[in-house]
């Protein structure tokens, strides 16, 4: 058996490399400056290589880098899993000194929690969650007000008033973009229907493809998307019809067919919460109620921007404006009476929904959604 | 629509039935790579990589058929010249492949090119019923039934064929006989790593013009679930390719048609079928057997 060693050391060394690529802290560096800078951490979910929600909040903490300059110092961990391992993630980087830490993803929201109590000095931020405490505030983006405007647009230039959409979980963020689409696309076009694919995934390039290309097959002529990837629109621009980006511009990958891609903005958001920190107003608006204190804005904001309205004509470019400036005038896309594709009235007339019921009160079909929702 | 259905049926298809098809030769030679997931990603990346700066598509194919085979070569190496336990060398080779392509691929990120033209055949394609089916794919799609072709003529009639089939399932009586069994085990690696590198070339050069990393999403493990569902018989590998492919198509379209299934089951359609399918042959005990290579998974030692 002696001889056996050394392979076997071969192979642990190359599993040891191989798992060492992915949790390494990368710090950007800096020159020292004379004061001691605020140190602030990252945790993303995958790499900035997926070219989309990741690479949204990279981009971010570059712009936060450039900013503050030598006042802050900025670390991130990349491929950090939900769970257990974000915990130990999170302890390190709060051990290390870190001053201010930012979960970008959902699943980090009880891990972040418990740290929290373990270092009641360090600030916690959690990215789209609801949990907070006096050291744990949560920040997030209307990510549905682009879709509404979406479902305006697609409403107007399908012409076989067939939609093809593309869901990743049903979770309520997911049924508050589906829903404030529809509204968009009923109100633009009442005998327009959407066809729903969920893919349970945020991405998966070829299964992503592969759904929109039976969307085409089944005549849809505009696609939306909730999941990460630019499959779908390159599917799209093959197919010669349109559709919307998500997450970050995807015009490269379908000049013809984008008509425009909501892209998330979460520079102002940490540039605002880092500024707060600095000068010592940072509060948790901590409690059950959902955003109260807590950071969740969208178009008026910049916190979502609209890239250019493309690839579609005049008097649809105009709707696409008013229906932006609509939003970013402070209008509630979720205004009753709403329907649900059965015809019952899921929202009155005269009643809207407030921030904590979008995230109850959202799982529905509206109408103009064909199908049953999944369990 | 039918039409078009079972074209991305075709479509979605064709890099399982490459990485399947090279991974079902070397298994039979006696060797169990479990990294097809991480050769697959290695050719995607360097495919999409070579095709953007060259503008070659062919090009790409060719990277992409390299890059696999160096990643197999170097599963060849641990596993045949030195020994090494070869379903952990195996999974070592997946998250080795994975972590490198997503590390040579951050440059790719946010590209696009051109996907490979399809062929349609002037006249055949226009043909009632199959034209468009059988005569309007691309050069790959082709390629894949007709390394089928290839594979199965030499297990089965080609004097080295046979030789591989018997070192995979005797290496020690083909040593004896006077064989190379490290030689020809090597060398069904390397094929099995240029098989897997054009499936995964055809991901991003075709399927979807762009490199995500990991984008593979699993793809290896149900080609390597393909070869044992195939009973190691390449044509079987085509039919369950093309089953496997159907239902994820499917559960698509039935969504879209919206049927009153939760999607998350019918997500887990595909693999639940793949289960089901290895369960039922594996219960037929020398169905199971009758061509699995003996040797399956075991290191050889020479002069031992």
């Amino acid at each position: 058996m002696q001889g056996n060693r050394i392979p076997l050391i071969l192979g642990a060394i190359l599993v040891v490399a191989a798992a060492a690529m992915f949790l390494i802290p990368k710090k950007e560096q800096e020159e020292v400056a004379s004061a001691e800078p605020l140190k602030v951490g990252f945790l993303y979910l995958t790499t900035p290589g997926d070219h989309g929600w990741t690479y949204a909040h990279e981009l971010a903490r570059q712009e936060v880098q450039a900013h503050f300059g030598d006042k802050v110092e900025t670390t991130f961990v990349e491929n950090v899993p939900e769970g257990p391992d974000a915990e130990r993630v999170v302890r390190e980087l709060a051990r290390n000194g870190s001053d201010v830490i930012f979960g970008t993803s959902f699943g980090y929201m009880d891990p972040m929690l418990k740290v929290s109590k373990e270092f009641p000095d360090v600030k916690f931020e959690h990215i789209t969650g609801y949990k907070r405490s006096g050291n744990m505030a949560t920040g997030n983006i209307r990510f549905y007000e682009g879709r509404y405007v979406q479902g305006i647009v697609a409403g107007m230039m399908t012409k076989t008033n067939k939609i093809g959409y593309i869901a990743p979980f049903p979770i309520p963020e997911a049924y508050q973009g589906l829903n404030a689409f529809a509204i968009g696309m009923r109100e633009a076009n009442p005998n327009a229907e959407i066809m729903v694919i969920w893919a349970n995934t945020w991405a998966d390039p070829v299964k992503e493809a592969d759904a929109a290309k039976v969307l085409v097959a089944q005549g849809a002529d505009v696609m939306a998307q909730h999941t990460d990837t630019p499959a779908m629109l390159q599917t799209a621009e093959k197919a010669g019809i349109h559709g919307f980006g998500q997450a970050s511009d995807m015009k490269e990958f379908a000049p013809n067919a984008q008509l425009f891609s909501s892209v998330n903005n979460w520079a102002p958001y940490y540039i605002a919460k880092i500024e707060q920190v600095l000068d010592g107003s940072w509060t948790t608006g901590e409690g059950p109620d959902h955003w109260a204190g807590n950071t969740w804005k969208g178009m008026a904001d910049n916190y979502l921007e609209l890239t250019a309205f493309e690839n579609m004509p005049a008097d649809v470019k105009a709707a696409a404006e008013a229906a932006a400036a609509k939003v970013e005038g402070g209008y509630n896309i979720f205004t009753g009476p709403i329907k649900d594709n059965k015809g019952k009235i899921v929202i009155k007339a005269g009643d809207a929904l407030d921030d904590g019921r979008l995230w109850s009160d959202v799982f529905f079909y509206a109408e103009g959604i064909q199908g049953e929702m999944p369990g | 629509m039918l039409e078009d259905l079972i074209l991305t049926v075709l479509m979605t298809s064709v890099p399982l039935v490459y990485a399947a098809t090279g991974e079902l030769v070397v298994e039979r030679s006696g060797v169990l790579n479990l990294g097809v997931e991480g050769m697959m990603l290695m050719g995607a990346v360097a495919a999409f990589g070579v095709a953007m700066v060259s503008g070659s598509l062919v090009l790409g194919v060719m990277a992409g058929a390299i890059a696999g085979m160096l990643t197999a070569s170097l599963f060849g190496i641990l596993v045949l010249g030195f020994a090494t336990n070869q379903v952990a060398t195996g999974l070592a080779l997946t998250i080795f492949g994975t972590g490198l392509s997503g590390l040579a691929g951050a440059p790719l990120i946010g590209k696009a090119i051109e996907g490979l033209p399809q062929i349609s055949l002037p006249v055949l394609s226009d043909l009632p019923l199959v034209g468009k089916l059988v005569f309007s794919h691309d050069l790959l799609a082709y390629g894949a039934v007709a390394m089928v072709a290839v594979v199965a003529y030499f297990l089965k009639r080609s004097r080295a064929g046979l030789v591989l089939r018997a070192i995979g399932d005797n290496h020690d009586s083909a040593h004896a006989l006077g064989y190379p069994v490290l030689g020809v085990r090597f060398a069904a690696v390397l094929f099995g790593g240029f098989m897997a590198g054009i499936g995964g070339a055809y991901l991003p050069l075709m399927l979807t013009p762009h490199w995500a990393e990991g984008m593979t999403a699993g793809r290896g493990w149900i080609s390597l679930a393909l070869v044992v569902f195939a009973s190691w018989m390449p044509w079987r590998v085509l039919v369950g390719a093309l089953i496997f492919g159907g239902i994820t198509i499917m559960q698509l379209a039935g969504q879209a048609e919206g049927w009153t299934v939760p999607s998350q089951f019918l997500s887990m359609l595909p693999y639940l079928a793949t289960i089901i399918v290895l369960v039922l042959i594996s219960r037929n005990r020398d169905f199971a057997l009758a061509n699995s290579p003996a040797c399956l998974g075991r290191a050889f030692r020479p002069g031992k």
